[in-house]
């Protein structure tokens, strides 16, 4: 099968959860009352929306991640070609690792790593 | 003997004897498609009940002993009653996101099956770039969980799919790199590639210790992403509720929760194709009466009971380790998985160059 098996995969999640959603739609019977939209909080009434700031720190790590996330698209062309390159193949990537890992060493020292 | 890598060419050759091509191909489709439905519906059967009766196992109690003989039923009845349960959208969510982010889930954990070698010569997709193709589609489910987690207007959701987030995104590094020194010493993307390179002996003996420690790096790496204990931050019952999928009920949330089984077993299936040889059986130099026997086993069972056992350690973990603090989970990983593993690549670099592996 070629690429038309993701097709075909995709296809089969979707009349899957739509199924199995529709299914439950079809034999359960909804009942409505004041609370029951509400936000989930353990009882009490809901202290405000969620949709707020939340920590600084999440988008830090999404920032250095995305650093190394692209390093390593880079570095799969280089692991097949490995075997036939040789010895220059490490030289150069430890170079291209080096100075990646100078930025990590950065991130590092401006406490960016740091959970507060 | 029925095995399953005779099924495949069989099915092809004896629907092209009668039908046109376009018919076998959409034939073709349909049954990839009721296979793959049923091999989900079938491993989250499956892996629900043996989670419950590991854990019980490792706590010396039963486990679910009532439904059926031993308990088997348990998980159907589970089903059954998550199938009968109301779902409905909270008032303050956000709708459209709040019903698509369990079908992008789903769809993502359903893609990943393509690419996998059940056993010899049966895969869906035997595409060339496989484990690229893993890696980059399985960072893709992070956008569901946190899309989950942004739509259900909760502050528990938020905060669980905004640590899930943090921790899938920086393990993946790691894991990435443990695949990657496979990649280095097999020089192929291809799953089949990877499985036939193992022919004379599996990488986790052939590769010597560094080889080792990407397989342990591999495995801590995938228990994080999948959000298993010790790194199940999202979900930590005692302080998020339920993570991202606190305001999911009924049929929505089952899907997630199959969604987190299903990749499992696909971390689980990837780590023992990589490292364990995927269907190859386990040889012994040249003995050879042990290897005949253990040929005549179908590649299929080795395979199942490969990535079975590496699920198996998996849960091992989750009644072994205490649960980690968000600060020290991010740390695991920044400041000693990911040197660790940067290093061992580049040891494994040096050992495929110079030919050092058997």
């Amino acid at each position: 099968m070629g690429s038309g098996s993701l097709v075909t995969l995709m296809l089969a999640a979707l009349v899957f959860s739509a199924g199995g959603i529709a299914v439950s739609k079809f034999l359960t019977k909804g009942s409505t009352n004041l609370q029951k939209g509400q936000p989930y909080e353990c009882g009490v009434p809901a202290a405000g929306s969620a949709w707020k700031q939340f920590n600084v720190g999440y988008y830090l790590f999404a920032l250095i991640f995305l650093i190394f996330e692209v390093e390593m698209v880079f570095m799969f062309p280089w692991a097949v070609a490995v075997k036939q390159v040789g010895m220059l193949a490490l030289i150069e990537i430890l170079l291209f690792v080096f100075i990646l890992f100078l930025g990590f060493l950065y991130a590092h020292k401006k406490g960016a790593l740091k959970w507060m | 003997m029925l095995r399953l890598e005779n099924i495949s060419s069989f099915i092809h050759t004896s629907l092209s004897n009668h039908l046109s091509e376009t018919s076998v191909l959409l034939l073709e489709m349909t049954i990839i498609a009721l296979a793959a439905i049923t091999l989900f519906a079938l491993l989250g059967l499956i892996l629900v009940l043996m989670e419950r009766k590991v854990s019980a196992w490792i706590q010396i109690r039963l486990g679910p002993n009532r439904v059926g003989p031993k308990g088997i039923f348990q998980t159907a009845a589970d089903t059954l009653k998550l199938v009968l349960k109301e779902g409905f959208v909270p008032d303050g969510a956000d709708k459209f996101l709040y019903k698509l982010a369990p079908f992008v889930v789903m769809i993502i954990a359903m893609i990943l099956l393509a690419p996998i070698a059940f056993a010899k010569n049966f895969a869906i997709w035997d595409l060339n770039i496989g484990v690229f193709f893993i890696t980059a589609i399985s960072s893709v489910s992070v956008i569901g969980i946190l899309m989950a987690g942004w739509a259900s207007n909760n502050q528990y959701s938020l905060l669980g799919a905004m640590r899930s987030g943090a921790q899938i995104i920086s393990y993946e590094i790691s894991a990435g790199m443990a695949i990657l020194s496979i990649v280095v010493l097999t020089g192929s993307l291809q799953i089949s590639d990877i499985v036939a390179s193992q022919s004379n002996g599996w990488w986790l003996f052939k590769g010597h210790i560094p080889a080792l420690i990407a397989f342990v790096i591999y495995i801590i790496a995938v228990t994080a992403e999948t959000n298993r204990a010790p790194f199940d931050m999202a979900e930590a019952e005692s302080e998020l509720t339920g993570g991202f999928h606190t305001e999911y009920a009924g049929m929505r949330f089952a899907l997630f929760f199959l969604a987190e089984y299903i990749n499992i077993f696909i971390v689980c299936a990837i780590g023992a194709t990589l490292f364990l040889g995927g269907w190859m059986p386990f040889h012994i130099g040249n003995w050879e009466a042990f290897n005949h026997i253990m040929d005549y086993i179908p590649s299929s069972i080795w395979f199942l009971s490969k990535t079975f056992f590496l699920i198996f350690v998996i849960m091992w973990f989750r009644w072994t380790f205490p649960r980690l603090r968000i600060d020290q989970l991010l740390q695991l990983e920044w400041k000693y998985l990911l040197p660790i593993s940067l290093f061992n690549l580049l040891l494994i670099t040096l050992i495929a160059i110079k030919g050092w592996h058997f």
